[in-house]
């Protein structure tokens, strides 16, 4: 470390040098674009979330959903492969007959405990029924409990796939000890 | 004795072997799917194929003889270019439904097309349709979609049971497994077909959907429904509980011994293990009867049945032992017997039905280890009464405690009234054994025991075969094995230190008793041995 480095205070008047000249060039630039009506210059903006989202890369990996057969049941015919894939341990279904034995089986359960969940994606990736998917463009899951983060099968089959630009489609899911109100 | 060269290995085989089990013995696998060494030799799969010296066909391994000088090669390209395209015919028609097929994770077409298929699919038209979940008995469901025609069922109910049920209908691609007209695969020993299917065509019923084979986890053990011993494998499931509602137990397998059950086991057998994670099962020692029961710890039960056991004279204490304990129970009872000089000992209740009993696997003694309880010295001392006499002389006040391991006796063939009588009269009422049942409920203490997959030990079968069988699962709640009670028991009436093990009970054993002598768990392997008595 250099002599000067050393002495603390030149270094923090550097750096607010830096956050005032940032701060000042900023301004300049909203005046000129929403004072003086330049259609050229353009001020650094943060994204007033929730209200406004960041449009989201496609292959963002978010809250998972269960994809639908045309009559509304699920496509997945709990075959395990992504409870056994799953390196956190987070998904746990139970298989049930399906009336039709051309499908033959059916989730009876099928529970994802986001608690656990690392967002891996592998669950995508090993499903021969393409039948999850991350795509939902939800980020926002949090719960008062570690209960109301395990998300059921209900829940998860009524989850749309986001618009292209990643904007979720269907209600944020609130768990059952989250009331709107609270 | 012929001698024959398999893939530059010379090796010498008995006259008739086949070229399968001989390329076994030296550790070469021939793959196959319709050859069972239990069955005969029906020729259908095709995959088995090697070649012999010069001969340019390749031959199918399961129906030829060894001969002397013959050279086998089953590795040549000719040879794995016959059984990738033999694969890819047998795969024609099926429906690939491996994620949904209870049988994925063991299956041969999995293992055979990974092995020796990796083909290109080359098949474009519609595959055949057959029927799918069908229920083909109380046991078995068949997928005639998966079913690769190789015939073992059809041939296992007519060799093995000589029932028939089973045969192959209609011809070529549309070939199909099915039942005779109003019949039903229900016969005693109708869930081995499903050990043998090499496919997903049949599936076990009570398995269904319950657990994916690579959850399980195996342990060797002996089947506890009869005094045969059959060898099984016990496969359990405590890596997701969230299977199988729960039942660590997911089924039973049979395991070959080839003096024993060979590859078989009955169905009662098979489904026989259901006990052991039922809500019956007694989770923790109680004292009290009806309303005043109250769960205890074992420090606290031990000293209360001891002191029970020192507060009568030795002739008016009843102790009835039961068949279903293992060897090192009873010797660690018989040691316990001896030490109070109890005279009123046996093990025998008939049951209320008689078993049934056949000339394959079933013994008409339901219990596994009958012999033991007999050679280990069970029965009533000299002067002393057998288990009905017990009962009668507890109903006279001439017995005042009495100690009972895992029978139901309401359910035997006494009267329930003279059972009933019996229990309500005795002061002290013991019951040791791992489910409650008909007169659990009428004990003073209860002592709860491990299920047999729940620890280690032995039964010793009607011909007097000692065979091992080892500890799966925990046992459930508080209970401990047998051994470990009666071993607890013993050190608090001054028998000495508690066994450390089931082996070092089953020693003691050998080293007591002449029947065993000479014998040690290492000795008994995997397979047992008879008895020189």
């Amino acid at each position: 470390m250099r002599l000067r480095q050393r002495f603390y205070l030149v270094e923090v008047l550097i750096g607010l040098g830096i956050t005032a000249a940032h701060f000042f060039a900023n301004l300049g630039r909203h005046t000129a674009r929403h004072v003086f009506g330049s259609k050229t210059a353009r001020g650094a903006v943060t994204f007033q979330y929730p209200e406004e989202r960041r449009p989201y890369s496609p292959r963002l990996r978010s809250l998972h959903r269960l994809v639908r057969r045309e009559d509304g049941s699920p496509r997945c015919v709990a075959c395990m492969m992504c409870e056994t894939v799953c390196p956190a341990h987070c998904i746990y279904i139970v298989a049930a007959e399906h009336p039709n034995p051309e499908i033959e089986k059916v989730p009876e359960r099928f529970d994802i405990d986001l608690g656990k969940c690392v967002f891996c994606g592998y669950c995508v990736e090993a499903c021969p029924e393409d039948a999850i998917r991350m795509d939902t463009g939800i980020l926002e899951f949090s719960s008062y409990s570690r209960r109301g983060m395990i998300y059921t099968k209900e829940t998860l089959l009524g989850l749309e796939p986001a618009e292209p630009d990643g904007t979720p489609r269907s209600p944020i899911p609130i768990p059952a000890d989250r009331t709107p109100n609270l | 004795m012929v001698r024959l060269t398999i893939d530059g290995k010379e090796i010498e085989v008995a006259e008739g072997t086949n070229i399968i089990e001989a390329a076994r013995r030296l550790g070469i696998e021939v793959p196959h799917y319709c050859y069972h060494p239990g069955l005969s030799v029906a020729g259908q799969c095709r995959l088995c194929m090697v070649e012999l010296g010069n001969n340019p066909r390749p031959q199918i391994g399961c129906n030829t003889q060894v001969a002397e000088g013959m050279v086998v090669r089953t590795d040549t390209p000719k040879v794995l270019e016959v059984r990738q395209s033999i694969m890819e015919f047998h795969l024609i028609n099926h429906p690939l439904d491996c994620p949904v097929c209870d049988q994925a994770g063991e299956c041969w077409l999995q293992i055979y097309y990974m092995k020796h298929g990796l083909y290109e699919p080359r098949m474009v038209d519609e595959k055949v349709h057959k029927p799918k979940a069908v229920p083909l008995g109380p046991h078995v469901m068949l997928d005639a979609e998966r079913c690769i025609l190789c015939s073992r069922c059809v041939r296992f109910c007519d060799e093995v049971t000589g029932t028939g049920e089973l045969g192959i209908f209609d011809r070529g691609d549309r070939s199909e497994i099915g039942l005779f007209p109003g019949r039903e695969l229900a016969n005693p020993y109708s869930a081995n077909v499903i050990d043998i299917c090499p496919v997903g065509a049949l599936t076990d019923r009570d398995f269904r959907f319950a657990v994916r084979v690579w959850y399980l986890d195996t342990a060797k053990s002996i089947c506890p429904g009869c005094s045969r011993g059959c060898n099984i494998d016990v496969h359990y499931n405590i890596r997701r509980p969230h299977h199988n509602q729960g039942r660590r137990v997911a089924r039973l397998k049979p395991r070959f011994n080839a003096e024993v059950n060979r590859w078989w086991i009955c169905d009662a057998g098979r489904y026989g293990y259901r006990f052991v994670d039922d809500p019956s099962r007694l989770g923790a020692p109680a004292r009290g009867r009806g309303d005043a029961a109250q769960e205890v710890g074992w420090e606290e039960i031990i000293p209360l049945v001891t002191a029970q056991l020192r507060r009568y004279r030795p002739d008016e204490i009843g102790v009835v032992a039961s068949p279903k304990m293992a060897n090192e129970d009873f010797f660690l009872l018989r040691r316990l017997v001896d030490h109070l000089g109890l005279i009123h000992v046996d093990f025998r209740v008939p049951p209320r039905t008689p078993g049934d009993e056949d000339r394959i696997l079933i013994k008409a003694d339901k219990n596994p280890n009958t012999r033991g309880a007999e050679l280990i010295g069970l029965g009533p001392r000299p002067g002393g009464l057998d288990a009905r006499g017990m009962l009668r002389a507890a109903r006279d006040r001439r017995i005042k405690c009495l100690w009972v391991f895992h029978h139901d006796l309401q359910a035997s063939a006494w009267p329930a009234a003279e059972v009933g009588d019996a229990l309500r009269a005795v002061e002290c009422f013991i019951y040791q054994g791992s489910n409650s049942n008909g007169v659990s409920a009428a004990a003073h203490y209860v002592l709860p025991s491990a299920a047999w997959v729940e620890r280690d030990g032995t039964f010793t079968n009607f011909e007097g075969r000692v065979q091992r069988f080892w500890k799966a699962v925990e046992p459930l709640g508080l209970s401990l094995a047998d051994w470990e009670i009666l071993g607890r028991l013993g050190a608090a009436l001054g028998l000495g230190p508690e066994p450390a093990s089931a082996e070092a009970c089953f020693k003691a054993l050998a080293a007591s008793a002449a029947p065993f002598a000479g014998l040690s768990y290492r000795e008994l392997r995997d397979t047992g041995k008879v008895l020189s008595a």
